[in-house]
């Protein structure tokens, strides 16, 4: 097992999956927490969709680089989602779900209608589930992701406390003067930019759960914000890491194989945070 | 010295008054309440003076020691907070959030005052704790050492008392006054008329401003 496993790490695709892999799976955690607190759960859902939408836009123009398309797009939609939170004429999860299936159908339309490929169905399904894209990462997408990662990782740490004080009373922070809207701004931006990185990783529309289960796998269990953030952290780059290997090894797709570990892991914490009362 | 005051003061949402002519002084050293019904529109009222919403028409006047970084605030709690994975530490420091100015981690000093005010509101014992899994007049403290952290002068609350038992409410306005004696200006609305009159030394009642119009169903105190 472990001769199969050095073998496989041999090839530079191998260790570009894992290296790309983990550093999604520890972006996509951090603000997890933050959009779970604020019920903002479902905004990473509808963003998959618009970036999926995005995407088969830029299929379509044959753009070799699709991020140039792809992140405009969705940054550009979660600036719109977070804008008014419950204070538009559209309530918030009716916005949602007309953004999201919106842009589901309308990308999925482009890509039939003019299709780039013998195999529509193909494509389709690696974008919606992620299949082959981790392992078809070239240098270059590489050093994207990881340049993005370390931009925001650091922006977290750096404004990690006032991202505490907007999640937990946004109408305090206001009183005392922060500028929430910046802030929201911010956090906005910054899952949309963690989505695209990580539909390479686990396709479109597995995202939410790299969003959303590492953060309710520690709330269950711990009871400070920054012991939450940094198990969730934690656990979501172990579950990663053991879900990309665990899918070399077994040949099961990798995107579903790592949400199925974040999902394991949740219910360990789940049962041992009901257990501890 | 006059903390704050309003002069034919209209508030309200998307251009539509709740409540209209308003004048009001508050000085230094007030136990200021506001007083009525639910849905009389005073939390509207206290919006405004926070600065969570633009006042409709009129003029409201800050004075001295009432910048908009220098104001503790207790709001009414959310949803959010009540099952918020936050220790107690961490919440009273997040008061210190208007002095962060253009840092991005809290100073000693400033760590050591959320120490102070969380032994001001007697909860040293409950620092390293859940905020989830405190009760509601646990939770209260832990909000007004937060507030106690923004401000130096004035301290404004909303309803601080709703959702506690006799017994912590008791405790609550004992606490407040308190304060007050300590030379913060408080301002504060409740529809607690009985006990309010026990403390405060101004109360201004929204419904006995003459020709009010109030809109029904226009507000809510949640």
């Amino acid at each position: 097992m472990l001769e199969m496993l050095f073998m496989y790490l041999q090839y530079p695709f191998v260790r570009y999956a894992i290296i790309v892999g983990v550093l999604i799976a520890l972006c996509s955690s951090l603000l997890g927490v933050t959009l779970v607190l604020k019920r903002y759960s479902y905004i990473g859902d509808g963003l998959s969709h618009v970036a999926f939408g995005a995407m088969s836009i830029a299929a379509v123009l044959n753009f070799t680089n699709k991020m140039i398309i792809v992140l405009p797009f969705t940054v550009l939609a979660a600036i719109l989602l977070l804008k008014n939170g419950n204070n538009t004429k559209v309530k918030g999860d009716a916005a949602i779900a007309m953004i999201s299936v919106g842009a589901l159908a309308f990308g999925y339309m482009l890509m039939n209608v003019f299709p780039v490929s013998s195999n529509i169905s193909g494509d389709v399904c690696s974008t919606l589930f992620g299949s082959t894209s981790i392992l078809t990462l070239t240098k270059e997408e590489v050093w994207i992701s990881g340049i993005m990662s370390v931009i925001v990782v650091g922006i977290f740490i750096l404004f990690y406390n006032r991202i505490f004080a907007v999640t937990f009373d946004e109408n305090f922070a206001i009183a005392v003067g922060t500028n929430v809207k910046a802030y929201n701004f911010l956090v906005a931006t910054i899952i949309a930019v963690i989505i695209v990185l990580a539909m390479n990783l686990v396709g479109s529309l597995l995202i939410s759960a790299l969003v959303i289960f590492p953060a309710l796998s520690a709330m269950s269990v711990l009871k400070s914000f920054r012991a939450v953030i940094v198990f969730s952290a934690i656990s979501s780059v172990v579950c990663a890491l053991f879900g990309i290997i665990i899918s070399i090894l077994a040949g099961t797709p990798v995107g579903s194989t790592i949400v199925a570990a974040d999902v394991v892991l949740f219910l360990a914490c789940y049962l041992l945070g009901k257990v501890r009362g | 010295m006059i903390v704050l005051s309003a002069k034919d003061l209209a508030v309200g949402y998307e251009g539509k008054a709740v409540l209209q002519n308003i004048s009001f002084e508050v000085k230094a050293g007030d136990y200021f309440c506001i007083v009525g019904e639910n849905g009389s529109g005073k939390t509207t009222l206290l919006r405004t003076i926070v600065g969570l919403i633009p006042p409709i028409s009129g003029e409201l006047k800050y004075g001295d020691g009432f910048t908009k970084t220098a104001v503790g605030y207790l709001p009414q709690q959310s949803d959010v907070q009540r099952d918020f994975p936050a220790s107690v530490f961490e919440i009273v420091l997040s008061g210190c959030q208007n002095g962060l100015n253009h840092k991005f981690f809290y100073s000693k000093s400033q760590k050591e005052m959320a120490l102070k005010n969380i032994e001001r509101m007697g909860i040293v014992h409950l620092a390293r704790r859940c905020y989830r899994e405190l009760s509601g007049g646990q939770q209260q403290r832990v909000l007004l050492a937060r507030a106690l952290c923004a401000t130096k002068q004035v301290l404004i609350l909303d309803e601080p008392v709703a959702g506690l038992d006799p017994e912590a409410t008791e405790e609550m306005y004992r606490m407040i006054k308190q304060l007050n004696d300590e030379e913060l200006t408080i301002i504060m609305i409740s529809h607690d008329i009985a006990n309010v009159k026990k403390y405060a030394n101004t109360i201004f009642d929204v419904n006995q401003i003459p020709e009010t119009i109030s809109v029904e169903g226009g507000v809510s105190t949640c």
